[in-house]
């Protein structure tokens, strides 16, 4: 489990970060917690010619307030999202996404942009990223750019950040109203990866469901929006009936992978009874 | 007043309380929980080389070409051997349990030579300065292959006409092995038994392969030393390696030793001779420098041995009462590509078992060992006993099911009483003793079961989302392996006697050597606490040394639940000869006769006579200046013992497991699990509930979690631990354990052993619950693991949800009685 030889660069603000990833030469991987990319590497799948290492880098991390949204620095460590009282109070939902990633010692390497820009379709936090409309702000050598989260998970293993850029933080809105945040993992054993899980955020309104929105996770290469769930919750009365008919459209138009821990129709139902699950506790039903 | 008294703190006339049943803390635990301590890989050697191994990316296929030019070159590489550097002296490694007279044994290189038989198979070793040196040039070694259809499926590789996994044998069957309890005049004739039942339940059982999966990884280090070598390993079996690898290699016994230092797991995975352990002593030979392998986490998974993988054919037959009358078992069991130290006799260990501890009247059992293009199997946690537990607890439920018996009452019904031990089994094992009712009955009230019984009714009625289930083992094992004279007529390569030494220090400080090798049980411990009680000594002043051919001459190390049973009993008896020993000294000193003496508390003392005496450690320091002792006897009070049992021991239990299953997703949770086992004398209650623990974890993790998973063309998909999911503490329920104490009444410790009991009994407790959950629902069975997705194609589809898992059951099974060959075969 030795990886395969590569340089280094340790850089301590964005600007160095940046510049060594320019002369990095052809393969440059960024590190941050590396979760995922250390184990890659050991098992030698990823050999990169430069590891860029952004933990010293402290300007990535931590979360502060910005009016209408908060920001949470890409190089924030899980285990710091899941005391940090902003989060708590305006997005408990990726506290709570959080919570239920991996193991301790992951969550205190581990990094919340490291798991954005890795955009594994079993990751925990693109699917809610994408539920609270979430921006990502991204610097590269043409300057700084930011991408709403519906643009930003391209593909497998695959994002908005080009050659050359970095992801430096995230900025989730405030949401105004009364809004209830519900995250619903399937996994085998606790550590694991999500079979398929539900990000729901429902904001309700004179015992109406005002507006829904749903994440799905590992439900395709991307995280997925519900769309047709979301438009049958949309005004719909607060009731179970209502949420499980709107849950039943879940899977529509999905195709998810199929793996040791379940077939693609597997994860189709999966994803209607976790979305009634999900949505039901959202709205506080 | 002595030293000894003073740090004891106690009075001299008071004895301390008894060290056997205190809950200790083990006192090795401190250095190998901090890694504080020489695991193998943390050595360093002077000039140490280290090695990396070029493994078959491919499953079956002949070797054309091997081209390690580039490797020869690569910085730090020092050399690089193939198979063809080694075919003329690297022998086969050892298969020390030929089951039948003619079984078929292909031989094992250590390094595949001209074919490979399986993902993995080593095709070359580079040595080099470092280990990553080594690694870096793994990827420059060009094999080419020429492949070669690939076996992996046991019931198509035993059809006629199969493709041949070794194309030299006649077939892919290894042996065919039988135990007929009517032949052996242990039972009455099966098939007549059949033939006379109103009700016959047969099953197909999948026991599916599984990894081992100890925590340290496999690590070896040898030492040539002019013409002597140390081989280190992270083995079980450091005596039994010594002598296999002196035949292997050919290097005298005499002139080599091997060291397993601490050893952080094995479960049976390090109860082997690994080609790597061969590849080092070759290659150390050759250079004469020290090398050093140790494998990766890849490496382990893939090419360590694994358990289990086998396919069932089960029935049963009795009347309409419940009243059991046959019991019929045939067994596909998977080699794997070659036969390793034990692999064959993980079945056959297994076939005296099928019959639980139900009062059979015919039994037969038979076993074909089938070679197919995978890892070799061979002893995991339990070695034959899990799968003949899971076998004949299913079974019960299912022959319940068919007669419309509760599942208790149906074991009730044909269990042996507390009043029938020692009870003859039609296996023909002498069971030794224990109390299934009563331990039964702790159980449920552990669980609360009239409780859960109620709420399980109440779901059902309310046709609520997630069922519950409760499902019984109620299990017995054969344990301290074992009676040399069995294991001969079983063909066994070696005895099951254990060994042990005490040497009484001049400080009156004591060590123990014993033969049994611990990897992670406690031994320094529950030894410590032995000879405490036997000599009379503090725990503290008690040191145990192992694992050292050097230290530890004779031994047969740490398998199948043997060491307290075994190796702890050769303790007490080389105590019991320490006092003898002394006696004859305490008595000259004493000026008394040896008959008059009285000894307690580690002290002698004359009869009738309060407040004289001598310690057995102050003996340890006169006997030590040997200025004073008897004409006539050595200056010497150290002994050594071998005990070798006369019967195995057979610990039992009753296990409960409460099951939640979500029938919407499949998804199944433990709601609670009890047990009560009867392990005999608890030694340390502690180290006992830990053994428990532990082997629920395992038995539990084969009934929902592991799997090793290979795919069409052999590869190992459950490569890493992302895919074979070992279960976690947050995975597993809180445990509600008790014990029944009847003591073994074959050795002097009374113990019956604990490693594997909570692996034996839990697998079935926990599938039988999940069963009982969703029965009414329309499911028949589901195959191991129960993932979710099994669970719920189970329960969406009906039956076993589609995965051949289970067959069929008939009141008169017409063509079960067809042939013996062929029993349930057809399914």
């Amino acid at each position: 489990m030795i990886p395969a030889p590569f340089s280094y660069a340790r850089p301590t603000t964005v600007e160095e970060a940046l510049q060594a990833i320019a002369e990095g030469g052809e393969d440059v991987k960024v590190l941050a917690g590396g979760q995922s990319l250390i184990p890659v590497m050991r098992l030698r799948l990823a050999a990169p010619e430069t590891v860029v290492d952004l933990g010293r880098v402290d300007g990535l991390r931590g979360v502060r307030d910005d009016g209408d949204a908060i920001v949470i620095g890409a190089m924030t460590t899980h285990s710091d999202v899941l005391s940090d009282p902003l989060i708590a109070e305006h997005a408990p939902l990726i506290a709570e996404a959080t919570g239920t990633v991996a193991d301790r010692q992951v969550r205190h390497r581990g990094t919340f942009g490291g798991a954005l820009v890795h955009a594994d379709p079993a990751g925990d936090l693109p699917a809610v990223a994408l539920a609270l409309d979430a921006e990502f702000v991204i610097v590269g050598p043409g300057g700084r750019r930011t991408v709403p989260a519906a643009e930003f998970f391209v593909d497998y293993l695959t994002t908005a950040v080009e050659e050359g850029e970095l992801l430096v933080e995230v900025r989730v809105p405030k949401l105004a109203g009364s809004w209830g945040m519900r995250y619903e993992k399937f996994n085998r054993v606790a550590q694991a990866w999500s079979i398929v899980a539900v990000a729901a955020v429902v904001r309700r309104e004179n015992g109406r469901i005002a507006e829904a929105r749903v994440g799905l996770t590992n439900m395709g290469p991307t995280p997925l929006r519900a769309r047709q769930v979301e438009e049958a919750l949309a005004g719909a009365e607060a009731t179970a009936e209502a949420v499980a008919a709107a849950a039943e459209r879940a899977a529509e138009g999905t195709e998810p992978s199929s793996d040791l821990n379940a077939q693609a129709d597997y994860r189709q139902h999966l994803a209607t009874v976790l979305t009634r699950r999900a949505v039901t506790a959202a709205a506080g039903l | 007043m002595t030293a000894v008294e003073d740090r004891a703190g106690l009075p001299s006339d008071e004895p301390a309380a008894p060290e056997i049943g205190k809950a200790r803390r083990r006192k090795e635990d401190a250095r190998l929980i901090t890694g504080k301590t020489t695991w193998t890989d943390n050595m360093v050697l002077p000039g140490m080389l280290h090695l990396a191994v070029v493994r078959s990316p491919v499953a079956h296929a002949r070797i054309t070409h091997v081209d390690v030019s580039a490797v020869r070159e690569a910085p730090g590489v020092i050399a690089v051997y193939t198979g063809q550097d080694f075919a003329e002296e690297q022998g086969s490694l050892p298969c020390a349990w030929p089951v039948t007279p003619d079984m078929v044994n292909p031989g094992h290189p250590s390094i595949a030579v001209d074919q490979v038989n399986h993902v993995g198979e080593a095709v070359a070793v580079i040595v080099a300065r470092t280990k990553a040196a080594a690694q870096d040039a793994v990827e420059l070694a060009d094999v080419d292959y020429e492949p070669l259809p690939v076996v992996l499926d046991m019931e198509r590789a035993v059809a006629e006409g199969a493709d041949l996994v070794h194309d030299h044998l006649e077939s892919n069957t290894s042996y065919h092995f039988v135990f007929d309890a009517g032949e052996m005049g242990t039972g009455s004739d099966t098939d007549q038994a059949f033939a006379d039942a109103d009700v016959v339940v047969s099953r197909r059982f999948v026991q599916q392969r599984l990894i081992p999966a100890f925590m340290e990884p496999r690590s070896v280090v040898v030492q040539p030393q002019g013409d002597n070598y140390t081989m280190w390993s992270a083995t079980q079996i450091p005596h039994i390696l010594r002598v296999m690898a002196a035949m292997v290699t050919g290097i005298p016994e005499h002139k080599l030793r091997v060291v397993a230092p601490d050893v952080g797991g094995g479960f049976g995975g390090k109860l082997q001779v690994n080609p790597e352990e061969i590849l080092c002593l070759l290659i150390a030979r050759r250079l004469g420098k020290p090398v050093k392998w140790t494998e990766t986490r890849s490496e382990s998974l893939m090419t360590a041995h694994h358990g289990r993988d086998q396919i069932q054919f089960v029935d049963v037959a009795a009347d309409r009462e419940g009243n059991v009358k046959g019991l019929r078992v045939r067994l596909l069991a998977d080699m794997g590509a070659y036969l390793r130290l034990i692999t064959p006799g993980v079945p056959a260990l297994g076939a005296f078992m099928y019959p639980g501890i139900y009062k059979f009247p015919a039994y037969r059992f038979e076993c074909d060992g089938v070679f197919t293009n995978k890892v070799p199997t061979d002893a995991y946690r339990g070695a034959g006993r899990p799968e003949a537990t899971f076998a004949i607890e299913r079974i019960m439920d299912e022959l319940a099911v068919e007669l419309g018996m509760d599942p208790l009452e149906l074991r009730r019904r044909n269990w042996i009483d507390a009043a029938e031990f020692p009870f003859t089994t039609v296996a023909g094992l002498a069971y030794d003793s224990g109390d299934y009712e009563t331990a039964t009955q702790q159980a449920l009230e552990l669980l609360g079961y009239d409780e859960l019984r109620a709420e399980q009714q109440r779901r059902r009625e309310s046709n609520d989302p997630v069922q519950l289930g409760i499902g019984f083992s109620t299990f017995t094992e054969m344990c301290g392996l074992a009676p040399s004279r069995v294991l001969g007529s079983l063909s066994f390569g070696a005895g099951g006697w254990e060994h042990a030494a005490i040497r009484m220090l001049p400080t009156g400080k004591v060590e123990v050597v014993t033969g049994s090798t611990p990897h992670g049980q406690g031994h320094e411990t529950a030894w410590s606490q032995l000879v405490a009680d036997s000599l009379g000594v503090p725990f503290e002043d008690v040191e145990v040394l192992h694992g050292d051919t050097a230290i530890s001459s004779r031994g047969l190390d740490t398998y199948g639940s043997r060491s307290l049973v075994v190796g702890g009993s050769a303790v007490v008896k080389a105590a019991d000869k320490v006092i003898a020993k002394a006696r004859k000294i305490a008595a000259h000193l004493l000026e008394a006769s040896e008959d008059d003496l009285d000894f307690a508390g580690g002290k002698f003392s004359v009869r009738g006579t309060p407040g004289t005496g001598l310690g057995i450690q102050e003996i340890a320091l006169a006997i030590f200046a040997a200025h004073d002792y008897p004409e006539g006897i050595e200056p010497s009070i150290d002994a050594e013992a071998t005990f070798d049992p006369e019967n195995f021991s057979f610990p039992h239990g009753t296990h409960l497991c409460a099951m939640e299953v979500d029938t919407e997703t499949g998804f199944v949770k433990i709601r609670k699990y009890a047990c009560v086992d009867d392990v005999g004398t608890i030694v340390n209650p502690l180290i006992v509930e830990g053994q428990v623990h532990g082997g629920l974890a395992q038995g539990i993790a084969q009934a929902l979690y592991e799997e090793a998973v290979y795919d069409d063309d052999g590869n190992l998909t459950t490569g890493t631990f992302v895919d074979y999911l070992v279960p976690a503490a947050s995975d597993l329920p809180h445990f509600d354990t008790g014990n029944t104490v009847h003591a073994a009444p074959g050795n002097p410790i009374g113990a019956k052993g604990v490693g594997e009991a909570g692996c034996i009994a839990s697998t079935p407790a926990v599938v039988n619950a999940a069963l009982d959950a969703v029965r009414h629902l329309g499911v028949t069975d589901i195959r191991m693991p129960l993932t979710p997705e099994r669970v719920w194609r189970a329960l969406h589809d009906g039956g076993d949800g589609g995965e051949r898992a289970t067959a069929r059951t008939n009141a008169q099974a017409a063509d079960s009685t067809e042939g013996p060959s062929m029993t349930g075969g057809a399914l």
